[in-house]
């Protein structure tokens, strides 16, 4: 039984799909979760739902206002359980280019039931490949998904001065505020990577938020003083560890 | 890419192009040819003598393409018969120099035959280059008028046939007028749109344009439409309303969160039209390239139509993106 999620932002092409799927139905049995009118609608649809009961397949529109399916792809990959994207396109060059390279299964407007029943078949294989991510928006995502009791919020990548793991969660740091991220630390800093680095096994700073090292000792009369970073906008100090050190002055080239 | 207002007096080859090569080269060794076989004596001698000629006059012919070649862009750049006068004082120039300098290795006589044949013959051919083009741009501005007439995006198209697909089962007639609109448009569109048309012919055309996108957007999208001001018969380009409202659903309508609205205006004042469409603003990001392309295509042909009578303009204000047009209201003659 597939759980499906419909994201797109014309009602007739939701229709499509839907009167498509109940077509289908008797070869692919399944159960429709839900449909959104763009990608934030979507993760706001996701992030209401029991994890028992969330989506495995998401059919997927790419041009959508406020969040487009690309990015929605982008933020679903982040999810503990990311559905499988098909996504569901009328023509668009550039896109379609990225799915052939990265073998990823996509759909053609007009939708037709056969083509759908196969790629629904094929989507239980279908990560959301990050391949395909990389050659759709090289440059990763630009906010990043926090769900705050229910709702979601989309927090600038930009705005991030820091990003640190705690028990299960990673809070992403900003000058206001900060926010409980559900993805892990070693994600982020793949994604990431050259705007973030790691100052120690938990944490990740922003390398253009940096504004200072200062040497700090744990105890009066240590011996072995560290090094920490200090960033703009938080008055905290973050300890470099010794083993990050390196690394760590070779990036902000001191 | 803009077009001079009028097709200046004379025109210059584009010397960078391969086929001008080998026309200049074809033509200036038939000449040496002719000339070797004017001077020729005895059959048997004609091959020495056509060789030894060549000699003297291959190298300066080629040095005087390759500068040719090199200062292309410059040449263009000069008034045409500024131009026209350098390049056969280079072929006079170089002649005389190349080919006086051979004479001394080689040997031969130094005349000034030789200079005075490659000026006329220089001249001679950019005359007759000149009147080539001329014999062709007729043709040449129908096929851009061609390329340039509006084609849908093809985005629109799918969408709109799988919109069509997606109410078939639950509207069957709404399904119905979609589809005869659609076929209207692409009958409109496939025509050959070379003649001016009755601006009445080009609104019902984007109207049922409208009712297309309409099926898709529903709410989103509302147009309002101020035709009050404008007599039907008044001639305009074929295909012009459409793609400039298309333009405004493409980059207002589809990307916004919240409905909006596109406002239509048209109005004739005195032998004025004056046609205004615009959308809200939606930033940079979205109104970007492809309106870019679209606002030049349009102007182009717009050129081709009207020379420089028709004046196209956009610009944002108060939240708005506006696209306008100045056109010359013709009218169609009464008796047809």
């Amino acid at each position: 039984m597939f759980r499906i999620l419909i994201v797109d932002d014309e009602a007739p092409a939701r229709a499509r799909l839907r009167t498509l799927l109940a077509d289908i139905a008797g070869d692919v049995p399944h159960q429709i979760v839900g449909e959104a009118g763009d990608g934030l609608a979507a993760l706001e649809l996701l992030a209401g739902l029991p994890p028992e009961s969330s989506a495995d397949i998401a059919l997927v529109d790419i041009r959508m206002p406020r969040m487009d399916g690309i990015e929605l792809a982008q933020q679903l990959a982040g999810l503990p359980q990311p559905p499988a994207v098909v996504f569901v396109t009328a023509y668009d060059e550039f896109a379609l280019k990225a799915f052939e390279l990265a073998a990823a299964d996509y759909l053609l407007k007009p939708v037709r039931a056969a083509r759908l029943l196969e790629a629904l078949k094929k989507a239980r294989r279908l990560a959301p490949a990050d391949t395909l991510l990389q050659a759709l928006a090289p440059a990763g995502r630009t906010r990043l998904r926090v769900v705050e009791r229910g709702n979601v919020l989309l927090v600038p990548v930009a705005d991030v001065l820091y990003l640190r793991a705690e028990l299960k969660y990673v809070t992403a740091r900003t000058a206001e505020r900060e926010h409980l991220l559900e993805e892990s630390l070693a994600h982020l800093e793949t994604e990431f990577s050259p705007r973030f680095v790691r100052i120690h096994r938990n944490c990740l700073v922003a390398i253009d938020a940096v504004v200072g090292v200062v040497r700090e000792s744990e105890k009066v009369g240590d011996s072995d003083p560290h090094w920490a970073l200090r960033l703009r906008d938080v008055p905290e100090h973050l300890p470099v560890s010794r083993r990050q050190w390196p690394e760590v002055k070779a990036q902000l080239e001191l | 890419m803009s077009m001079p207002s009028c097709p200046p007096a004379f025109r210059l080859p584009d010397f960078r192009n391969l086929g001008v090569w080998l026309r200049v080269l074809l033509v200036a060794n038939s000449f040496l040819l002719a000339a070797a076989l004017a001077g020729n004596r005895t059959l048997a001698a004609l091959p020495r003598e056509a060789g030894e000629l060549a000699a003297l006059v291959e190298p300066s012919l080629l040095f005087t393409l390759a500068v040719l070649f090199v200062l292309a862009p410059l040449l263009q750049r000069l008034p045409v018969r500024l131009a026209g006068l350098l390049i056969v004082m280079l072929a006079v120039v170089a002649t005389a120099g190349i080919g006086g300098l051979l004479v001394q290795v080689l040997g031969g006589d130094n005349s000034w035959r030789a200079p005075l044949a490659a000026g006329v013959l220089a001249f001679g051919m950019l005359l007759w280059f000149d009147l080539s083009a001329r014999a062709h741009a007729p043709a040449l501005a129908e096929a851009r008028l061609a390329a340039l007439t509006a084609r849908i995006r093809p985005h629109f198209l799918f969408n709109s046939l799988n919109a069509v697909l997606g109410v078939i089962r639950e509207d069957p007639r709404r399904a119905e007028t979609a589809l005869e609109e659609l076929s209207e448009l692409f009958r409109a569109l496939m025509q050959e749109n070379r003649e001016l048309v009755p601006l009445s012919d080009e609104i019902s055309l984007a109207r049922k344009y409208l009712e297309i996108e309409h099926l898709r957007l529903g709410e989103r999208l509302r147009v309002k439409w101020d035709v009050s001001d404008c007599p039907p018969d008044v001639l305009a380009p074929p295909l012009l309303l459409q793609p400039l409202i298309e333009n405004a659903v493409y980059h207002g309508i589809e990307p916004a969160t919240t409905p909006g609205e596109i406002y239509v205006r048209l109005a004739v004042k005195g032998d004025r039209v004056r046609i205004e469409i615009d959308n809200p603003w939606l930033g940079e990001s979205s109104q970007r390239a492809g309106n870019r392309m679209a606002l030049a295509n349009l102007r182009e042909r717009l050129m081709l139509f009207y020379d420089l009578e028709a004046t196209l303009d956009s610009g944002v204000s108060a939240g708005r993106y506006r696209v306008r047009i100045d056109l010359p209201g013709k009218r169609k003659p009464r008796h047809e």
